[in-house]
């Protein structure tokens, strides 16, 4: 084929993907984030309400119209135990202005014990939320810790963080990002 | 979907290593391009290599420069391994910026060398395509075709599966003797014009598009855009001379 002929293809190629592309175009109402509850970037959060270690409980439904970092974390796993520092100190800076953890803890692979040990340990002073039968885990397909999701004030995953330890930059900057949406 | 390999206390990413083992089968088939071409295979792996340092440290300023004050505060940040503080766009900017210079400097001839680059780049293609599908990214749109796979609580178009037999057949078009090439640059554009069809055609089965105003997608746009400037460049590439000590 010589090129000639190629590039006459190309052009009606190009028309024809014109029309193609006005065809297929997305109805302007359609919602911008999926609408399935899945844990994956772009679908929105699969809700869980978990007993904290303080006794009180958390569901993520409550917490719509906050920027929230779900973190799955064992006291086992040394990345886990290496980034609760990083995440304590973004909690701290940015909690007043709509941001939340929730540091879930696999509690079946763990123990309460240990947790806490652990939390107090570190001096951690965000919620510490117990999977006690890993329904959450599954739920979220954890297959790896830790693993960390920033979600934004629309209840939508944004960003999924698969093992650690994260450094501070990436949880401020990512978290920092998800706040500037919200003003 | 098989996205993590957990060997020991590592964790490997599968789509990542697709993605060297697609850039390391590329790179031979561009070495074996360049050598075709009579072009010097250290330089075009040279040039390659700057380009992707350039671009993997590019990535990762413009990722940092949008966060100053956050990197300013944690400048060992930069030197992370996370995969998600990088820019791509940066990324790819800054890359072909680094490559383009070395080359100039090298006094490399732009559009063979582009013509030796392809079937590596053509290779990679089906690299991404299988890091898609390893990843579950890149997914399609809910669909009851009778090939549709159930991903992400749904059925769905393959999207990865028609990307990776799309870049197959582009890979199979662009290999030498296969759709004939008579000026330096022609057969670069003709992966690049049908890789943006591709790109225009496939994108319309994707369930995770960027829009842009009033719902169209934005790779769709680009796709056409890229279209646009590679037939031009196939008419121009094709009756100009090629002035080997220039970049154009």
């Amino acid at each position: 084929m010589k090129n000639s002929r190629f590039i006459t293809w190309m052009t009606w190629a190009l028309i024809l993907g014109m029309f193609w592309t006005v065809f297929s175009r997305v109805s302007p109402d359609r919602p911008k984030a999926q609408q399935d509850a899945v844990a994956k970037e772009g679908f929105t959060a699969p809700n869980f309400a978990l007993d904290l270690l303080d006794g009180s409980t958390v569901a993520l439904s409550d917490l719509r119209g906050k920027v929230v970092l779900v973190n799955f974390w064992t006291s086992w796993c040394p990345p886990c135990r290496l980034e609760m520092p990083a995440i304590e100190k973004a909690y701290r800076s940015y909690k007043d202005i709509g941001f939340v953890v929730i540091g879930l803890n696999l509690t079946a692979q763990d123990s309460e014990q240990a947790a806490a040990d652990f939390a107090k340990e570190i001096g951690l002073t965000f919620p510490i939320a117990l999977d006690r039968d890993n329904a959450t885990g599954n739920l979220y397909r954890i297959t790896a810790l830790p693993t960390s999701y920033f979600i934004d004030r629309k209840g939508v995953i944004r960003s999924v963080v698969v093992g650690g330890p994260m450094s501070e930059a990436l949880i401020q900057s990512k978290v920092e990002e998800l706040l500037r949406e919200g003003e | 979907m098989f996205p993590y390999l957990r060997l020991g206390p590592f964790l490997l990413q599968m789509p990542l290593l697709m993605l060297f083992i697609g850039f390391w089968i590329g790179s031979t088939f561009t070495e074996r391009e360049a050598a075709r071409l009579g072009l010097n295979k250290e330089k075009i792996n040279n040039l390659i290599g700057y380009g992707l340092l350039g671009g993997i440290l590019g990535a990762r300023l413009v990722y940092a420069a949008q966060y100053a004050s956050v990197y300013v505060a944690n400048p060992l940040g930069l030197f992370s391994l996370s995969t998600s503080t990088l820019s791509p766009i940066g990324g790819f900017l800054i890359g072909m910026s680094t490559a383009l210079i070395y080359g100039y400097r090298q006094k490399l001839p732009f559009r063979r060398s582009l013509d030796a680059l392809t079937p590596g780049l053509a290779f990679f293609m089906i690299s991404i395509g299988v890091s898609h599908l390893l990843s579950g990214n890149a997914y399609g749109s809910p669909s009851r075709v009778p090939w549709a796979m159930y991903v992400w609580s749904d059925y769905r178009h393959p999207t990865q599966l028609y990307e990776i037999f799309l870049a197959l057949a582009i890979f199979t078009l662009v290999l030498p003797k296969v759709l004939p090439a008579h000026a330096p640059g022609i057969r670069f554009a003709q992966f690049v014009s049908l890789s943006a069809l591709a790109r225009v055609f496939l994108e319309a089965f994707r369930g995770d598009s960027v829009l842009w105003l009033d719902g169209y997608r934005a790779a769709q746009v680009m796709g056409l855009l890229v279209l646009i400037i590679c037939i031009v460049l196939l008419r121009q590439w094709e009756r100009i001379e090629p002035n080997e000590a220039s970049i154009w």
